[in-house]
């Protein structure tokens, strides 16, 4: 059971591109379709990934991976998501660190480079436009982007500020 | 010591992250690129370009890349750098680790937790900040060395954005293209 476990997460962190969504159909498919669990109880852990800090591929593999077999499954199903992103940069690093000088990688680079601000850009658009903000919300993407960009606040103060921030609106404003 | 710095930063990136993989890229940058400089900009912007062409979430791949090169760059063997980019890894997925176990000891009160609830009405707006910032960050002159960059950028914008071009085809086109232009 731990080696399947193992498996078939090994097999959805090698195959998928993109990122930790780009894998959800993949970890539904299997999980579902072995029987490990039904789709109300995937979805549900979903949502509960969500608000989870950390990737998301690997806190949903932990939960799977809990509910099937308690600590060792989280860590087998944990071991398999990582293990092939894991293998695959450390072959890339230990490759690149010698090909930096090379005049045809630094010119595939030079183009690349403003083309990757630009895919980082797009999702936080259309995050921007999905989450359908207010006018009044538009404030705090722009005021938490400028602290970190222009006067060099850690993230984590942003994250943290924000948190609270949004209780005490919860809890004391609009209960008004 | 490196490899005590390292654990300690990825932890915290793993414990901090909230808002997925693009939201982290600012968190990542603050502490590897900024405060430590363990990579410049120049090479964090390669590395979040080949994380989207590797399989894996965003923050492994980074957290394993970056381990390798801190230690690299300080000086140390490969078997070290090797070791470096475990420790890294491990780091990033302990948090996740921990809180997993912990939640999984009281499932339903967590997720029926108002309190949770409540501070996500102000994590979500700010993660679009976050990953504003990571752009904005990344907005250089090591990134941006001339009028063509520009035009890249903007080019592959609206391409992923009105076109729907895979990122993949995106980063593919790019370094194709590069190989022309300069």
């Amino acid at each position: 059971m731990y080696w399947t476990l193992f498996l078939t997460f090994f097999k959805i962190g090698a195959f998928t591109i993109g990122g930790g969504y780009a894998m959800l159909p993949l970890i539904q498919r299997e999980v579902v379709g072995r029987g490990w669990m039904n789709d109300d109880d995937f979805m549900d852990l979903f949502a509960l990934t969500q608000s989870l800090p950390g990737a998301f591929a690997i806190n949903i593999s932990l939960f799977i991976g809990y509910k099937l077999k308690k600590t060792l499954g989280a860590i087998v199903c944990m071991l398999g998501s990582v293990l092939p992103s894991f293998l695959i940069i450390l072959l890339i690093a230990l490759f690149f660190t010698h090909a930096t000088d090379n005049i045809w990688i630094e010119k595939a680079f030079k183009a690349l480079r403003p083309a990757t601000v630009a895919l980082i850009a797009v999702p936080c658009l259309t995050t921007a436009l999905k989450l359908k903000l207010r006018k009044s919300i538009l404030i705090i993407p722009v005021v938490a982007a400028l602290l970190i960009w222009q006067l060099g606040v850690s993230p984590i103060y942003v994250i943290l500020i924000s948190a609270f921030g949004g209780i005490i609106y919860d809890f004391w404003i609009k209960r008004r | 010591m490196i490899f005590w710095k390292l654990f300690y930063v990825f932890f915290k990136i793993g414990l901090f992250g909230f808002g997925g993989g693009y939201a982290m890229l600012a968190l990542i940058q603050q502490d590897v690129v900024d405060e430590h400089q363990w990579v410049s900009s120049q090479e964090f912007t390669d590395i979040v370009a080949i994380s989207q062409m590797t399989p894996g979430p965003i923050a492994i791949n980074s957290a394993t890349y970056v381990g390798f090169t801190a230690v690299h760059n300080a000086g140390y063997s490969q078997q070290m750098s090797v070791l470096g980019s475990v420790t890294a890894t491990i780091a990033v997925c302990l948090p996740s680790l921990l809180l997993v176990l912990l939640i999984s000891l009281s499932y339903a009160k967590f997720r029926s937790n108002r309190y949770i609830a409540a501070a996500f009405l102000g994590l979500r707006p700010a993660t679009v900040g976050l990953i504003a910032a990571a752009a904005l960050l990344l907005m250089n002159s090591e990134n941006f060395i001339d009028y063509k960059s520009f035009i890249i950028f903007a080019a592959a914008f609206i391409l992923t954005w009105k076109f729907n071009v895979h990122p993949i085809l995106m980063i593919l086109i790019a370094a194709a293209l590069g190989l022309f232009i300069y």
